[in-house]
């Protein structure tokens, strides 16, 4: 089986005014096959949410290549990316944020396929159905995203990302700014969702111990470098490098 | 022993809506005391009464909060100053930003001090350095002339901790301290504010959402939910017993780390 996202030697330099370049991400390689979670942690700092950018190419990589599906997306631009974006979405850490405030979440939730130039019939039956997997009432695509609670804009946030049948969703801390009963019941919908439609996640968290419920393998990141690659058990139970030793001592 | 600090029948109400519900609790001294619960429980709510930051819309409604034989509430703002900060201090979640940017950490401290009595510059920096010392700050010169900008997160919350004891308080209130801070970085504020617990008896309340914070610190917890009391008792009993049904639910909602 040909892995859903391949990343090879992938780094981000930033280079400040007077000072030596900032190494970001720092030569990351992994992959991620079809229907497999990935969990990436790490402090602030450790180049966590650089690496998510990179890989929804929000940024441009310094070296290294990005895999999407097989195809080499590292230097594409403007429509070439389209099609990316079919397979690959992203969710948030805040999600009243990664909306419009002036408009409703239907219209947030249906603009992919807008553009895609499906019918409103259509796209508004497909968003009221995915709501509806998601654990809302359809009624909630005439909502602003001022007028529902965090837990629920994230369902929706979620469902957004479902309308073009990604094959991979990125979650940037997308449970962290949630309340721990609320946390657990999008983590359901998401183990729920992954076996329905054979998913794949990169789920960026710096909650050790759910990483360990919720992912197959996990990789932790140091200063932009990956410092353990493995299965969560393994590496939380025999760190081999210092600093996931740490991280692990420190948990209460 | 006498409570330092007592709640009685507390409601709060804001634009004339109560949003906390009859809450009853004492803070002996010397203890920590957890107000737990999710977002919109009232849990930080409760504490901004005892300070007086309610603002102008929000009021405690019914109810009294006793501290040294005075009802807070009811005191007038003169009175009230010369308990908040000397008598009761408080912290908050990103210390960095509940101080001035523009003044070094030093200045903030002698202004500080300055409020509640007269102090000369050098005094206050050694009553500070004296403290920072018994804080264990690796370098308390550097803290001193820092901006809170120069300043690490943690690095910012523990002198907010500084600066909240200056004046030895005996309760000291802490809303959500560790919540913006990395894991490793949040084991140091706990293991500050037990220390100061260790080193000048203080008591405190601290006010989070993250149950591992509070089991690794709290002699007693009151668990919070939509501003009713759900559970209150020994750290122990509502951790390891929980009684309720909302408290068995949030216990159960925490991912916990398998060590083997």
């Amino acid at each position: 089986m040909e892995p859903i996202l391949r990343v090879t030697e992938l780094s981000k330099s930033f280079s400040r005014a007077g000072k030596n370049e900032f190494l970001a991400v720092d030569h990351a390689s992994f992959e991620v096959m079809p229907g497999e979670i990935l969990g990436i942690v790490g402090e602030s700092g450790s180049g966590k949410s650089t690496l998510a950018k990179l890989i929804t190419r929000q940024i441009d990589a310094t070296t290294g290549t990005i895999e999407v599906d097989g195809q080499d997306i590292t230097k594409l631009t403007g429509r070439a990316l389209i099609p990316v974006y079919a397979k690959i979405q992203m969710v948030f850490q805040t999600p009243a944020g990664s909306f419009d405030q002036r408009r409703t979440l239907g219209d947030g939730i249906c603009e992919s396929l807008r553009n895609k130039g499906v019918s409103k019939a259509e796209r508004e039956a497909k968003a009221r159905g995915l709501l509806e997997q998601c654990g809302l009432p359809g009624e909630f695509l005439e909502r602003y995203p001022h007028q529902v609670s965090g837990g629920q804009c994230q369902r929706a946030a979620i469902a957004r990302a479902l309308m073009c049948d990604p094959r991979i969703l990125i979650f940037d801390e997308a449970t962290s700014a949630l309340d721990v009963t609320v946390q657990k019941q999008i983590i359901e919908l998401l183990q729920k969702l992954q076996k329905e439609k054979a998913l794949a996640y990169l789920f960026i968290c710096h909650n050790l111990a759910l990483v360990q419920q919720f992912c197959d393998k996990v990789i932790v990141l140091y200063d932009g470098k990956i410092v353990e690659h493995g299965l969560p058990d393994e590496v939380i139970l025999h760190p081999r490098s210092d600093y996931a030793k740490r991280l692990v001592d420190a948990i209460f | 022993m006498a409570a330092l600090l007592d709640y009685q029948h507390v409601e709060i109400s804001f634009n004339g809506t109560p949003v906390v519900h009859d809450v009853s609790f004492q803070l002996h001294p010397g203890e920590i005391l957890g107000l737990v619960g999710e977002s919109g429980s009232g849990k930080s709510t409760l504490i901004k009464a005892a300070m007086g930051l309610l603002g102008s819309s929000g009021m405690v409604t019914r109810g009294d909060i006793w501290f040294e034989g005075k009802n807070l509430p009811d005191l007038p703002e003169k009175e009230m100053r010369k308990v908040c900060g000397e008598k009761i201090g408080m912290i908050f979640q990103d210390c960095g930003a509940s101080i001035s940017p523009i003044r070094t950490i030093g200045e903030q401290i002698v202004e500080s001090m300055a409020a509640h009595r007269k102090v000369d510059v050098a005094a206050a920096k050694a009553t500070a350095m004296e403290l920072f010392d018994k804080l264990h700050f690796k370098d308390g010169e550097r803290v001193w002339n820092s901006y809170p900008f120069e300043l690490s997160g943690g690095m910012n919350q523990r002198a907010g901790i500084a600066i909240a004891m200056l004046m030895n308080p005996t309760v000291l209130m802490a809303d959500e301290p560790t919540s913006a801070l990395d894991v490793a970085v949040q084991r140091q504020v706990v293991e500050e504010m037990l220390n100061v617990r260790e080193v000048f008896g203080t008591a405190i309340i601290i006010v989070t959402h993250d149950i591992g914070v509070v089991s690794a610190m709290a002699d007693s917890i009151l668990v919070l939910q939509d501003g009713s009391v759900m559970e209150y008792g020994p750290a122990k009993d509502v951790l390891e017993n929980p009684q309720n049904d909302y408290t068995k639910k949030l216990l159960s909602a925490v991912p916990r780390l398998r060590r083997g």
